[in-house]
């Protein structure tokens, strides 16, 4: 079992798009099913201690994952991803909007982000490689709100929660 | 007006102007020199730059020179390094399931 995976994490701030790769130690097809299917989705999708919940997952081109991540507090953010192509276990793109618990789409936001995500295997390991490309990277902001929220987690947030503060002032 | 800082790095013009002042304090002059762009234009980018708090100015004479906040592009890439930690953390969960539902299967 190769214990040295890969894990890059660039942004590119020219083209607005971030890009990840990640090894596994897995088969592809497992890697492909934690990625596409609910039940194993919603185990790691949201950073503890909060938790993903999906509601409605239909996984086919024109479907939709609307999903919310929860806060200990029981606090609530829903998005919503639009799946736009599916080359199984190769590929699936997606737009991912914010929205509300009655899956109204947040227009402040829009028109989304464009997720892509790639799959490989080599000799056991497993590779995806994700592109995420936001209009602005102000939208970046609020997805990390997204994942962390700023009620009850960690010291990282309270660090974001400062610097925004201080990015925002003027002079 | 609150003036978004990442907007103001997404800009290419901008981000050039970083890239020049970074290495040593300029004056407009200097600036707009390096670009096809009319002085006004880079004058409107040094504007929100300056909002931003991206850049400082100093005064020598009759001369204002402007120079990057080192700081503040720091904060920049500790913002990104935010996003970074949270797919980390996600992927660390995911190893987790991945070897736990291959032992289920074997």
């Amino acid at each position: 079992m190769r214990t040295d995976l890969l894990f890059d994490f660039t942004v590119d701030k020219a083209t607005k798009t971030v890009f990840i790769v990640r090894e596994f130690n897995a088969e592809l097809s497992l890697v492909w099913d934690a990625f596409t299917k609910q039940e194993i989705l919603d185990q790691w999708w949201a950073p503890k201690p909060h938790v993903s919940k999906t509601k409605i997952m239909d996984f086919k081109v024109g479907g939709r994952r609307f999903y919310a991540m929860v806060s200990p507090e029981g606090q609530e953010r829903w998005s919503i991803q639009n799946y736009t192509s599916i080359s199984p276990k190769t590929n699936f793109k997606f737009v991912s909007n914010f929205s509300d618990k009655d899956e109204n789409i947040d227009p402040q936001w829009q028109p989304g982000s464009q997720w892509d995500l790639n799959f490989s295997e080599q000799n056991g390991t497993t590779k995806v490689r994700i592109t995420i490309y936001n209009e602005s990277l102000t939208r970046m902001e609020k997805m990390i709100e997204g994942g962390f929220f700023k009620e009850g987690v960690t010291m990282q947030m309270n660090n974001l929660d400062n610097l925004l503060t201080i990015l925002s002032q003027r002079p | 007006m609150r003036r978004d800082i990442f907007q103001a790095i997404a800009d290419p013009t901008r981000r050039a102007i970083i890239a020049l002042i970074a290495l040593q304090a300029m004056t407009p002059n200097a600036i707009a020199e390096n670009f096809n762009t009319s002085r006004q234009a880079i004058s409107k980018h040094l504007r929100i730059l300056t909002e931003c708090d991206l850049v400082k100015q100093a005064y020598q004479g009759r001369e204002i020179y402007y120079s990057l906040e080192i700081e503040k592009m720091k904060e920049i890439d500790k913002w990104l390094n935010q996003f970074r930690k949270i797919w980390e953390t996600r992927f660390t969960q995911l190893d987790k399931v991945l070897s736990t539902i291959k032992k289920q299967k074997k």
